[in-house]
């Protein structure tokens, strides 16, 4: 269970990117960070990831306090950011480092085979697309088994296609190990087809709005009527995030009521 | 120098233009053979011009429209150097001079990559290098010779040093600027999976720097045969630029000609070997090479 608890973070510069974020998540839960840009989604899971130092508060992964990168924690950034002199295999290996040579041809060969590059295996990042980049960025990510996957933003350079057939992939290699995720997006569409919560957040300084359980049966159908309804409390509960900062939040148990009632 | 550091410079945005370039058409398959093909019919094309212009001068010494005496026609030049080979001077002095160059280069790019290295990867102690190695940089590397000759007489001392001083600052600028220059997107990797500082030295800034260290090594390398003939200019008795002075002096402008012609080849092998030797480890880079 990764828990944050009053987490504040102020640049030295007196950027407010932060402010009391509390935030529960369950093991194998898939949460969706979503909201306007500059509410601090990325500082946010830089700060899980251990890349920057929180200014107050505590993040706390079964107990443990985190401080600093930690090997349960793994990380897909917004571009690959692959290791160009690096073949496929050997950047999908390249947090394997413990690992013995025959487990490690395993694990990769299986993440190659699962995220569906196993014939490129060989070949240099630059003689993949950025979709294939990024696959064998979240491959990377993966093969590590990590207790708790943050991916930022991982699919926001891609178009439509390449993002669709991505989150399948995603998906793929999350039923295995069930990590718990938490996914940067300002996709909402994105949030309504991966994440089990979406959390809806609030920019100047960057804190949590409102959070939004979705409880669809998986696989789930992009074009069916839930799905749509989704897409739109979550879009309204956008819209509010960023029309009135200060209102309190209409809660989203109100909103269901309200629902009911229609 | 300034010319060689703005190569270095402008080679790596060619880099990055191609290397984007590269990527679009990786879709496209490219037919290897057919660029092959493309890439030879430009070396000969660039054989035309000097072959033409030896052709036309041989011809116009051969039927008597010039003597040639100061210009000596491509046929003497070359039966110049078959004389030199055959009595073994060409290869005694060839052997000097590279001997001289080499040993000049090993020192300079030694120093050159310890202090670039010292100065990219920490603030302190590039505050308190670089201005000064900047000042010293400044010098025309040739204002040194009197100097060295005081400290380390006219043998073989003051001419090595001379060559590690010219190949020192190409090295030192590249590598530091190389450094400097790393993608902090790329380290943030290392710092995800937990790399200590050696490690990090070792797999992602030693591959990351080491394109940018060879094109260093190849300018330091180039600067280096430019200040051996400056070296042996200033007093030698052995080495291709006592077989240049040795030409002007006794009137043989064949002999000036011929070992212009070594100098060029054995720069040109040097310099190859160097690529020869670097390219398994740029080889994820290769098409740069090509185009440099």
């Amino acid at each position: 269970m990764l828990s944050l608890k009053h987490l504040s973070k102020t640049y030295a510069d007196g950027t407010r990117a932060l402010s009391d974020i509390t935030l529960t998540v369950h093991e194998g839960e898939i949460v969706a960070l979503i909201g306007g840009s500059g509410c601090g989604k990325t500082t946010l899971l830089r700060l899980i990831a251990g890349l920057d130092r929180e200014s107050a508060g505590r993040i706390r992964l079964d107990g443990e306090v985190l401080s600093g990168p930690h090997p349960a924690v793994g990380i897909v950034f917004q571009e690959p950011r692959l290791l160009p002199w690096l073949t496929v295999f050997e950047n999908i290996a390249f947090g394997l480092d413990g690992v013995s040579a025959a487990e490690k041809n395993a694990r990769v060969s299986h993440a190659l085979e699962k995220i569906g590059l196993s014939e490129h295996a060989n070949r240099w990042p630059r003689d993949l697309s950025g979709g294939q980049q990024q696959r064998v960025s979240i491959a990377r990510a993966f093969v590590t088994n990590p207790k708790v996957l943050l991916l930022d933003e991982p699919f926001s350079a891609l178009d439509a296609f390449t993002r669709a057939s991505l989150h399948e992939h995603l998906l793929g290699l999350w039923e295995e190990t069930r990590p718990t995720v938490v996914l940067v997006t300002h996709d909402v569409q994105e949030a309504v087809t991966l994440a089990d919560r979406a959390v809806v957040m609030q920019p100047k300084p960057g804190r949590i709005f409102d959070e939004l359980p979705l409880t669809l049966a998986r696989p789930r159908d992009r074009t069916g009527l839930p799905f749509e309804s989704s897409v739109r409390r979550i879009l309204t509960a956008l819209d509010h995030s960023l029309k009135a900062p200060q209102e309190q939040p209409q809660r989203e148990r109100d909103r269901q009521a309200a629902a009911l009632w229609w | 120098m300034t010319s060689s550091r703005e190569s270095a410079v402008s080679g790596n945005a060619e880099t990055v233009a191609w290397s984007s370039q590269e990527g679009a058409a990786a879709l496209a398959a490219p037919d290897f053979a057919e660029k092959r093909r493309a890439f030879d019919g430009r070396i000969l094309l660039g054989f035309l011009l000097p072959i033409a212009i030896a052709l036309l001068w041989e011809a116009a010494v051969y039927f008597g429209l010039s003597q040639g005496r100061l210009i000596p026609p491509p046929s003497r030049i070359l039966a110049t150097l078959e004389a030199l080979a055959k009595t073994g001077e060409l290869w005694a002095h060839s052997w000097m001079t590279l001997w001289r160059v080499l040993t000049g280069f090993a020192i300079g790019a030694v120093a050159g990559i310890v202090l670039g290295t010292l100065s990219g990867s920490s603030r302190t102690i590039r505050q308190f290098l670089d201005p000064t190695l900047q000042a010293l940089r400044a010098i025309p590397s040739i204002a040194w010779v009197p100097l060295f000759i005081l400290w380390l007489g006219i043998f073989e001392a003051s001419k090595v040093a001379l060559i590690a001083v010219g190949v020192f600052f190409p090295v030192y600028l590249g590598i530091a600027g190389a450094i400097l220059s790393l993608d902090r997107k790329l380290v943030e990797v290392g710092h995800v999976f937990r790399l200590s500082r050696l490690q990090l030295a070792r797999r992602i800034l030693l591959p990351a720097v080491l394109p940018e260290a060879v094109i260093a090594l190849r300018s330091g390398l180039g600067l280096g045969f430019m200040f051996v003939v400056a070296a042996e200019f200033m007093g030698a008795s052995e080495g291709l630029g006592y077989l240049l002075v040795d030409g002007q002096q006794m009137g043989k402008p064949d002999q000036i000609v011929a070992a212009i012609i070594a100098f060029a080849l054995l720069g040109k092998i040097a310099d190859s070997l160097l690529v020869v030797a670097s390219m398994p480890l740029v080889r994820w880079q290769d098409t740069v090479r090509e185009r440099l």
